[in-house]
Order: structure tokens, then sequence, then C-alpha cells
């Protein structure tokens, strides 16, 4: 099939549709026994229409095709340790070294030192176990937030909402990441109370949980006086003067970059600037009032000050 | 082009033929399972380099005991180095069905390795979500279902920020969705769609081509268009979220887009846009014009580069335009959403030609999008006459008869277009269809006829010196054709 070379000069050329040639139809061309008439077509879901495309993308799927384009070696390096002060992890390859990051050093609660899966679960864990005005407006109100994201159900006690959470949403009733606290008031730093309880099929054995708090003890000094030290949310960076986001180190561990980045940023940058909430002590204060209002759990929240260089940068 | 290799199936021994051969097995299993709406097809990730370092393939077929013992270490050992061992041994243990099976029947195993899913130890975590995944992608239900009570922290892990683990979950998820709609019946209130939600904004590849892959797979559900894809849906609904909008910012061309995060989502939207539950809604987002810019950017690529692959994206692509053409919304909405340029035309024939070579079993959804194109628009008729694509056109005549539709769409609107048809390669062309068997050919071709008639002065002339009335002779006792070969004879004959 030739094409005419000008094509692919249109192809290249300026956006615009063609100038229509006038339309004039004579009524006799659609008398009978003729019936042509112009129409789209559209093909539902199941139609045997699409029967070769859908084979050829499930033998993709199947990786029956072959593919093109060379895969990224997968880099080696040579061993290195986890930079976070006291962690004696030792790794040779880059990715295992992200998701140990991650893991154990990403979503710490500053004052306990749990780590958790995401900057959501941690939000919603100090606000529920360290913050003394939660457990005061919990009194007279719903606070307690379910953790499905995109669900805004709130509960009066934690038992409630995880009620909800099994009923409504099919969870494990030994979800692990929704263990009540068991003592009245916020939880003191440091205290070793069993939070992330034994892992289903642990049988009596320590947790893991203890193991990474091990680790990090010799890590954090206790928590500075300018409070909590959280990872910051790209969506709250943008509610922040963009004068704070200029100043944001970048200090995302970059593939490939990792090691070195990481030790050029001192384990304290990860604080970084909360313009709205600088508490004195890990308590309550009327600024972190505010930011109850301000930054409802469920939404705002710290996420991680690495997603906000990202958007710094461009990306 | 694609960020890594995918588990490929490891041909130990086998040459060339034999791997046409399982491909063609493949191919022929995949088509009776779409004509018995079955069609299910899960993703396996194998690390390549992993499996390299490992040394050589899984011959061992482990018993109960061997795979309680492995549990045992993983939890209990005292080195981690011996726990890791463990885990690892297990999960290649488990690429085999008869160990999957024993596994799961073995009582607190799936409780164990969730247990150490959930663990902090990064990477035994790693390891218990690869054995995870290996099961997820088992061919037997029991198997695949067993994994169930680990989903809420699949889930939950999504909003995470290790890329490669987020990608294993996804995929796992992936495979989950695609085995029984009880599962999915899990997943929904679970919240798998504001956790796709959620994830969509990482910036990783690998994460958003796992994450168009598991969300295909739930679009693809039977039961997604009355409970997955409307707005109106309670908790779980993918209209009603920002992926979409998501959706058709990671189809934007441009120097960032990648085919592989690219084709994910494509057809997610082919999934969508073919359930026809409120296509208006996409069309105000920007599809047509994305979608638009799209078929232009891959015109660009065809002309670029040799890649297979390609073809796995302007499938979806056509379609999902194709379908959106329909679509009242498509002319209603002005400006910037609608797609009116020319370029579209002259894409589609790059693509075209490229299918031709490449892929031609998809040429007749290249010509549906062209008649959708032109069926109701003068200004892609001209663009088709201006652009010199009529001989061209006529090429895919042996394709498919859709060509005599689309040739049918440009003469219908006057004179002053089949002037421009005419003279040229159209009657010997249509001589020759007139020469098939085929009545919905053959009807076609009287339709154009008739068309040139009318408006072509000289054309019924033509026909006639061609020997065009013995051509239609051999029509005249069908039935469906009848009436129009008599009058085409008549008007030929008299004027």
């Amino acid at each position: 099939m030739q094409l005419p070379p000008a094509l692919h000069a249109r192809l290249a050329g300026a956006p615009g549709p063609a100038e229509p040639l006038p339309v004039e139809r004579d009524p006799a061309a659609r008398t009978a026994p003729f019936r042509f008439a112009p129409r789209p077509v559209r093909f539902p879901r199941e139609h045997d229409f699409f029967e070769e495309g859908d084979v050829q993308r499930h033998l993709y799927l199947q990786d029956v095709l072959t593919q093109v384009g060379g895969a990224p070696e997968r880099p080696r390096v040579p061993e290195f340790t986890c930079q976070v002060a006291g962690c004696c992890q030792v790794f040779d390859a880059l990715e295992d070294y992200e998701h140990h990051y991650h893991t154990l050093h990403r979503n710490v609660c500053s004052f306990c030192k749990r780590a958790f899966p995401s900057g959501h679960l941690l939000d919603t864990h100090i606000l529920e176990w360290h913050d003394s005005l939660f457990q005061i407006l919990a009194e007279r109100q719903d606070m307690y937030q379910c953790l499905v994201e995109g669900c805004t159900e709130k509960f009066r006690t934690s038992r409630d909402r995880k009620e909800h959470l099994v009923m409504r949403h099919l969870y494990p009733a030994d979800f692990r990441f929704d263990k009540p606290r068991k003592s009245r008031g916020p939880v003191m730093p440091g205290a070793a109370e069993q939070v992330l309880a034994e892992a289903p099929g642990d049988d009596g054995v320590p947790s893991e949980g203890d193991a990474m708090e091990v680790c990090s003890e010799h890590v954090e000094p206790p928590p500075a006086p300018t409070g909590e030290r959280r990872a910051y949310s790209h969506r709250e960076m943008n509610s922040c003067p963009s004068a704070a986001l200029a100043q944001l180190p970048r200090i995302w561990p970059e593939r490939y970059h990792l090691p070195s980045v990481l030790v050029k940023v001192p384990h304290e940058d990860l604080k970084g600037p909360r313009r709205e909430i600088s508490t004195s002590n890990g308590g309550s204060s009327a600024a972190l009032w505010r930011c109850c209002w301000a930054f409802p759990p469920r939404r705002g929240g710290p996420r991680t000050l690495a997603r906000a260089a990202l958007h710094v940068a461009g990306l | 082009m694609w960020s890594r290799q995918r588990g490929r199936l490891k041909p130990l021994c086998c040459g060339v033929e034999e791997l046409r051969c399982r491909r063609r097995e493949r191919e022929a299993a995949l088509r009776k399972a779409r004509r018995e709406q079955q069609l299910v097809s899960k993703r396996l990730l194998r690390d390549e380099a992993l499996e390299e370092a490992e040394e050589g393939c899984v011959a061992v077929i482990f018993g109960e005991a061997e795979i309680q013992q492995f549990l045992r270490l993983a939890q209990r050992g005292t080195e981690e180095k011996e726990r890791e061992g463990a885990l690892v041994s297990l999960r290649r243990g488990l690429q085999h069905p008869e160990t999957q099976q024993t596994f799961i029947r073995l009582e607190g195993s799936i409780r164990t390795l969730v247990g150490l899913l959930t663990s902090n130890q990064a990477l035994l975590q790693l390891e218990a979500a690869r054995c995870l995944h290996e099961l997820s992608h088992s061919e037997q239900s029991a198997v695949v279902e067993a994994c169930l009570p680990a989903t809420s922290y699949l889930l939950t892990y999504l909003s995470g920020h290790s890329s490669d683990f987020i990608e294993l979950c996804l995929y796992t998820l992936g495979n989950l969705i695609v085995e029984s709609e009880a599962v999915r019946r899990q997943l929904l209130p679970q919240g798998i769609v504001p956790a796709l939600a959620a994830c969509i904004q990482s910036p990783h590849l690998t994460v958003l081509e796992a994450l168009g892959y598991a969300l295909s797979q739930l679009l693809q559900a039977k039961e997604a268009p009355e409970k997955i894809i409307p707005s109106a849906s309670t908790d779980s609904s993918v209209l009603g979220s920002t992926l979409p909008q998501h959706m058709l910012q990671l189809l934007q061309p441009g120097p960032k887009l990648n085919l592989g995060v690219a084709v994910e989502f494509a057809w997610c939207l082919h999934y969508i846009i073919c359930s026809q539950v409120n296509n208006a809604l996409l069309i105000t987002q920007g599809a047509l014009s994305t979608l638009g810019l799209l078929l232009l950017d891959l015109a660009g690529a065809v002309q670029r580069t040799e890649d297979a692959g390609l073809e796995l994206l302007a499938c979806p692509v056509l379609r999902c335009l194709s379908n959106l053409l329909t679509e009242a919304a498509a002319e209603a909405v002005g400006g910037q959403l609608q797609l009116r340029d020319e370029r579209v035309v002259a894409a589609l024939f790059i693509l075209l030609q490229f299918l031709l070579q490449k892929q031609p079993s998809l040429l007749p959804e290249g010509l549906w999008l062209l008649n959708n194109l032109t069926a109701n628009s003068p200004s892609f008729c001209t663009s088709l006459l201006s652009l010199d694509l009529i001989e061209p056109l006529l090429h895919l005549l042996s394709v498919s008869n859709v060509v005599l539709t689309v040739l049918c769409n440009v003469a219908e609107k006057g004179p002053a277009y089949c002037q421009r048809l005419w003279p040229g390669p159209l009657l010997s062309s249509l001589l020759d269809t007139l020469a098939f068997s085929d009545t919905e050919v053959v009807g076609q071709s009287l339709e154009l006829l008739q068309l040139l008639f009318l408006y072509q002065p000289g054309a019924a002339q033509a026909f006639l010196q061609q020997s065009g009335l013995q051509a239609l002779q051999r029509h005249e006792e069908v039935a469906q054709l009848q009436d129009r070969v008599h009058a085409l004879q008549q008007t030929a004959l008299h004027g």
C-alpha cells in the first residue's frame, strides 16, 4: 500500500480541519431500493469484532509475544550499609535497600518508633495515640476515622471502627494495623507497649515490631522539642507558601543514586518545616488544634518530603 | 521500551518451530476462551535476574514436612539470612502446582505467610509477597482463593513507598481480581478502587504499568459495567474517582509517555468506553483530544522505529476513538475537546500501512475508525480526497468491505465529492468487486454505483463501456440484490 509522500508532511504539519467541500444531496439518493445512509458504528464489549485484538492482548499478557527493548540490568553495587544511624543492615542491591528503607525508616512514629506501611496509617496512629487533644475531642464526637482510603466514616470508639472495617469493608478482624491502644491518655515516647500485636501465626514469638524498635533505639535522640518528626505531604505542601517549597532539600533517594544522596542528608532533615504547626512539646497546643481542623486526619496529614521534592522538580 | 523484561516462558530446550507451535496453541486456546466469554489471563512477575542468580530451575516438589520446615525457619529462625533463605526456597517450590496444593491444604500456612507479609523485616516481606504472587498466578481457583486473607494488606501496602513491593502487590492483586467474582466481591468493599486512585499518582513507571494491569483486569470483569464503572456505585466506582483523569494524563503524548504504561491504560479506557456507561463524561474530560493526539504520536512512532509492540497500543486507541465518535457528546462538545484535526486521517493511514505489514488482522479495526470519522463529517471526507488517499484505500478492498462503506460515506455527500472520486481506479475496482460472490460486498458496491451514477455525469457511460452490464447480470437472480441491480441497469441504459 503506497502512501502519497505528502502524507507524512501533513502529519507533521499544522493542526486543523480540512475546509469541507460543499455538501449537496439529491433526495433520489436514498430512495428505494437503495438504502445506504452513513452512520457511525459502535461495538459493545463482548462483540466478536473484538476477538482478534483481544487475543493479541492476552497473548501479550501471557508473555508469549516477544518484547522488544533491552531491559536495564539489575544494578549490583558494592556492599553498603543503611545510612540511618544505628541501622546495621547491609545491602548489595538498590531495590532491596529501597524496600528496607521504606519499610523501616520512612513512616516512623517519632514517639514510639513504630513503623507503618504508609503515611496515612502513620498519621492516624499519631493522632489516636499521641495526641491528648484527640482524646478530649473523642469524648464528645466521632473521631476514629475509617482506615480505608476513600471512606469518610468516623466512629466514636476504635472498636466501632473495627466493626465497621470488618462488616463493611470485609477486613480481617485481626487486621494488623488497627490495634487499639491499651491505656488511656497519650502514649509517652519510648513506651514499650505492644501495638503491632504479634502477627497471626507467630505463636508467642516476639513480633517483628520488636526487632525494629531495638534497632532504632539507638537512632534518634529523644523526640526533639520541635515535635513530631514526620515526613511531609506533597498535598500539604501545596497549601504552604511556595517559598517553603523552594527550600526543601531534595532527599528523595532517587533510584540508583541511593547511597550517596542519603549520606549527604542527615536524618534530622526529615522533619522539615511544618509551618502551621510548630508544637513545642509532643502534646496538644493551639497549633495542633488548628491542625485537626485545617487538616482532617484522613485527607491531610504528612506524606513524604520526597514527594514534595519531586513535585518541585517538576516530576 | 518496556522497563523490564517480564517473566518469559523459558523454553529450556526447544527450537523456533516448537515456540511457534506453542504460540499457535495458545492462540487457539485464547480464541476458544473468548468465544465462551471466558477470556482470563494472568501475569507472572518473575525476576529474571533473580532466577539466574538462583541457578537452575526447580525440579523438586515439596511435601508437607518440607513446607512446614521452611515456614518454621522463616518465622522463627535466628539468623536473618536463614529466614530469608527458607522463604526463598519455599517460593521456588511454589512454582509447582502440586506444591501449591500441598501448601494451601496445610493448616496455618496462609496465616503464617500473611504474618510474614506484614512483618517489619523488609526482605521477609518481599519474599512472602513473592510467594503470594506465585499462588495468585495459579490456574486452580482453590489456590488463588487461598490468598484472600492477604488482600487487605496488599491494598494497604499500595499507599506505601517501596516501588518494587508495590509493583508486586499490584500484579498479585491483578491476578486475584481476574480469578472470580467472589474475589472481586471482597476486593471492592475493601476499597480497591480508591487505593488504585491514590496509587496512580506514583512517579514510578513500573508501578504505573502494574497498576494499569490490575485496573484493566478489574474493568474487564463481567459485572464491571454495572458494579464497577458507573459513578452511581456506592464505594467503588471508577468513573466517580479521579482514575479517568489520571489515565488520560498518562496517555498524553510527549517525552514522558511510556509505552508499557500507555498500553495498559489504553486497554483500561477501552473497557470503560465499550461498556457504554458514561462516555460523555470522558469526552468532557478530553478523551477525544488526548486519544487523537496519541494517535498522531503513534503514527510518528511507527515511521521511526521497527519496534514490535506498537500495535498493542494502536488497537485499544483505535477502538476507543471509534466508540467515542458514536456518542452524541462527540459532536455537541465544542472546541478543543472535539476531534476535527485533519492530521488524524493522515495518522490513521500511516497506521493502516503499518498494520498491513505487522498485524493485518487488526486492519478492520482501523477501517472501523475511518468509517466513524467520515460518516457524518464532510471535513474528514474532504481530507480523504485532498490527501489523495482513495487509491491507498482501494488497496485494502480485499481486507474488508468497510472500504466500500467509507467510499459511500464520501460519495453520498454530493457531486463535489463524487467529482473528486472520478476518474481513477475506482471504476475498475468496482468492477472487480462486482465479480465477488459475497452478497454484502456486492450490495455495497451497488450502493456506491448508484451514488456515482447520480452525482457524477459520465460515470454511467464509462461503466457501460467497461462491460458493466455484464458484471451486473450475474446478480440478477440474487434476492437481496435484484431490485438494485435492475434499478442500476435502468439508470445506466436510460440515464
